[in-house]
């Protein structure tokens, strides 16, 4: 077994009730890493063949907790999630921080893959005695505080019973979802610690579809040997030197120094979008930090970059509403994207939308474009029950729990912004494009806080166009190679990006290297293994699904809005450039050996080792 | 020669990363091993992180219920020593214990208690590089007031509940 | 040569010594003078301290505002320098200021604001010391989140007072 892993993975046939060990050999592990790279190949090994015929919300989809082998020894430990996205009906890489990922290691797993669906709501127990499915029908309905105070005090209680006498039991790790993943919500994220999530890809809905309300993971073990243990040793010792030296992202998280990228950039989403720019002195980290920060140094498992700040509202209608932050993102989503600038209710806002384990970009994106369509008059008041105003935490609180439970237009909305937007337009007689106009989403998947039109942001003209993870934000398209060695490797190594920016790459893939014994560089992530998991990543996508099928090329593109004029602010007029989208995208298929439709060629799948992928896209390539 | 110490702790800069934990289990094990860490990082709700370790009591309880004597204290820094060849995993000393700060080891189920590294604790080192001082080295030998930093982990994390959440903190744990 | 820095503030930390108002009055007057420091801590109700001071806005509304071109930026650290022999003693900087940080000197009534001691801040040396970490240094430029740093001083101090207090903090200042 190579250095990192624990050495097995926790198969799971709820339809079955079966519960069983599996193993992937060296080859796969050194191919495919974990994470991201890994659920990627056991979703094209098990499913691939009908994967067109397969909805993300059937049982036959595949749901995927995996960590990797750096996940717990290189510092900010965080679990990946995967499956078919029942909102792109490709793959995303989705993670969270979470001690779910260290102690799962400890119970000598290295992650669950779970396949069919339980008659009734269950949890999944993993310890060090294997791998358990457990009644959860007294925890289906409860929101997210609720599911961590029950599952703590029930499983703490269970262990303990079991093992007694070798002192107090410490509480589990846990990922769970809430109201909207039990209810499908196509875009329901997977959450832990109240404010984490696996936000992109809708992967909340997917455990939901299978009456799975949590996975628990509870273990004594060591964490896995590793190849080079002295070194490692080493590389810690000076990861953390850099981690520590990071003073802002310490001190203020990505409110502050994530909000001086957004938002001083204009690319920060106002109103569903409308607008990018807003002279706005209310809103920013240090607004919230006097009054609401209660926890202002706050880590996961063996960080040390704390970007993370516990908010408390202590007073008024939001009192007792806990959440983190909030980070840049939910800044923007939960706060100026509906048009509300008062920081109490923005933190109240991302507040509701963890308990409900709505995905905090996602959700409230199809929430700002269910609220346009009520200022264009294409929806009224009938429709929601109340008027979603701009700016009106209150309605905006009712339009989240209405979407979580969906009820009335809720039932539409919960299908993600981009299938609410065609079943609209069917319903009220229009065409698509009338309301696709309005839909910011790239593939299915709604995009992140980082707009394109002001091209002073991070994020330009095939970030998420050309990107196989849609409107992720934190895996964007850049040229085709320097992408592979960042967002595609953490999200496989699976540790935390904050730990990742600002440490000198060399210093992670000698730590990546010296953990695993795989002779790993920055340069093999960016020529082999990284395109590797994209490659079969593209190939996922296009064979699509049985409701929603991508055109290559014509929607390996931004949404309408993007290229629409700024209306306002200091980029007044910019807009995407189309001719740049074109050319660049095209570059991009290029440098990834893939033809002018993006379709991976023959030869590109010979070299990556995928072959056997090479059936299913001669179709794609007439 | 070491003086007496203690490790104190301000549970309220806990930032639940857990270095004091790999660290631990780094000198003690030679590995990663969280679980066989003295100091324990409790969390039964985020941002009410507790780090649970021995405050050596004056008392000693846990001394004076082992069986076999297994438990001694060391001259120097006060900590509480475990003779795991003596040790018969009984768990006397953790119900003796006022926190039941002890733990059996998920490797061999002996006793295992913090012993302060003989002087020079490598938790407290990593809390300070951090920036959290929630585990801090003081020189002092024990006093009667130990005992109140010897607590239920959950107990404190209710406490600072309320102090973080207010009324609302009442309900979380 | 200087790089552009600020001096962040973290309000909650502050402690209320009034050191950096010591140690800036030291530096830029030769003497302890509190009502001369460029860094003033307003306490209006004890628990909810607030160090004052420029926050180097991107906009400069100071230096646009002022009559007679007395205030201008430095090339180096991008502090505003004020022209003691131009300035006339108007108080046009302070009403430009959204935050009303300059004040006219108590001794010769000059607009006197922080030059951020050309690199070097004084105040943030003293609260690093204390263990405070109330003023810290960052190497960074001016961007336009900074007028968020310019607030009346007042009104931060009612956040923190519902920080610390809950409900009993709105009725407190």
């Amino acid at each position: 077994m190579p250095g990192g892993y624990a050495g097995k993975f926790l198969d799971v046939d709820l339809s079955k009730e079966k519960v069983e060990d599996t193993t992937f050999d060296d080859e796969t592990l050194e191919a495919y890493f974990g994470g991201r790279g890994l659920a990627a190949k056991i979703l094209w090994d098990r499913i691939g063949k009908r994967w067109r015929k397969i909805d993300g919300l059937d049982p036959e989809n595949i749901f995927l907790a995996l960590t990797g082998p750096m996940t717990a020894i290189y510092p900010g430990a965080r679990i990946m999630c995967s499956g078919k996205s029942p909102l792109s009906n490709g793959t995303v890489g989705s993670t969270a921080s979470t001690e779910f990922a260290s102690e799962i290691k400890m119970a000598g797993y290295d992650g669950v893959i779970v396949t069919g669906k339980a008659e009734k709501p269950v949890y999944i127990l993993v310890t060090d005695e294997g791998g358990e499915i457990r009644d959860a029908s007294h925890l289906w309905g409860k929101v997210g505080e609720e599911t961590i105070k029950l599952l703590n005090r029930e499983v703490t209680e269970e262990l303990a019973k079991r093992k007694p006498n070798v002192g107090l039991w410490k509480e589990p790790g846990i990922i769970y979802i809430g109201p909207a993943g039990e209810n499908m919500v196509r875009n329901a994220a997977v959450m832990s610690k109240i404010c984490h999530a696996c936000g992109y890809g809708g992967y909340g809905a997917v455990m939901g579809s299978k009456n799975l309300k949590a996975v628990v993971a509870k273990g004594r073990g060591k964490i896995p040997a590793v190849d080079a243990p002295e070194s490692v040793k080493l590389l810690l010792k000076k990861t953390h030197e850099h981690l520590i030296g990071r003073t802002t992202m310490r001190r203020w998280g990505t409110g502050y120094a994530g909000y001086a990228v957004g938002a001083d950039t204009s690319s920060e989403p106002i109103r569903n979008w409308q607008e990018e720019w807003h002279d706005e002195k209310s809103m920013g980290g240090p607004r919230f930090e006097n009054r609401f920060w209660v926890k202002k140094k706050w880590a996961d498992f063996g960080c040390t970059t704390n970007c993370m700040k516990i908010s408390c509202i202590k007073t008024g209608r939001w009192k007792g509403d806990i959440t983190d932050m909030p980070d840049y993102e939910l800044e923007a989503y939960c706060g100026t994207n509906l048009g509300i600038f008062d920081p109490g209710d923005n933190v109240h806002m991302s507040a509701v939308i963890d308990n409900l384990g709505h995905s905090g970009i996602n959700g409230p994106n199809t929430m700002g474009f269910a609220a346009e369509l009520y200022q264009r008059g294409i929806l009224t008041e009938k429709d929601f029950g109340f008027k979603p105003a701009w700016g009106d935490a209150e309605a905006m609180t009712k339009l989240a729990w209405l979407i979580a439970e969906r009820r009335k237009i809720g039932r539409v909305l919960g299908e993600g912004t981009y299938r609410a937007a065609l079943k609209i337009a069917k319903k009220k007689g229009m065409k698509p494009e009338e309301l696709l106009k309005y839909a910011v989403h790239v593939k299915g998947i709604e995009i992140g806080a980082h707009g394109t039109r002001s091209d002073a942001d991070y994020t330009h003209d095939i970030s998420y166009a050309a990107s196989v993870q849609g409107g992720d934000h934190t895996s964007v398209a850049v040229d085709g190679f320097t992408e592979m060695s960042a967002a595609v490797f953490t999200d496989s190594a699976v540790f935390c990006n904050f730990c990742f920016f600002g440490v000198p790459q060399e210093l992670v893939f000698d730590f990546a290297k010296a953990i695993t014994g795989f002779p790993i560089t920055q340069e093999s992530w960016r020529r082999v293994t990284g395109p590797r998991i994209v490659t079969l990543q593209r190939a996922l996508l296009l064979l699509g699904g049985p409701d929603v099928t991508w055109k290559p090329v014509g929607d390996d593109d931004n949404p309408h809005r993007f290229y629409e004029p700024l209306p306002t602010g200091p980029y007044k007029g910019s807009k995407t450039d189309r001719a740049l989208v074109k050319q660049k995208r095209k570059t991009y298929f290029e440098t990834l050996g893939w033809d002018e439709k993006g379709v991976p060629t023959k030869e590109t799948l010979k070299r990556l080792g995928l072959s056997d992928v090479d059936p299913l896209m001669r179709k794609l390539r007439k | 020669m070491s003086k007496p110490i203690w490790i104190a702790r301000d549970y309220a800069a806990c930032s639940g990363c857990k270095r004091c934990e790999i660290a631990c289990s780094l000198h003690h094990e030679g590995w990663m091993w969280p679980e066989a860490s003295r100091v324990r990082v409790f969390m039964p709700f985020p941002g009410c992180e507790v780090p649970h370790l021995c405050a050596q009591c004056n008392d000693y309880p846990c001394v004076d219920s082992c069986p076999v004597q297994a438990l001694s204290t060391d001259a120097d820094t006060k900590a509480v020593i475990v003779d795991r060849e003596k040790c018969i995993s009984c768990g006397k000393c953790i119900k003796a214990c006022p926190g039941q700060v002890p733990i059996l080891h998920p490797g061999d189920d002996k006793a295992i208690i913090c012993d302060l590294c003989g002087g020079d604790p490598e938790c407290v080192k990593v809390c300070k590089e951090a920036g959290y001082n929630a585990l801090m080295l003081v020189e002092e030998g024990p006093s009667v007031h130990r005992r109140l930093f010897s607590r239920n982990p959950i107990e404190v994390a209710k406490d600072l509940a309320v102090l973080f959440f207010g009324e609302k903190g009442e309900e979380v744990i």
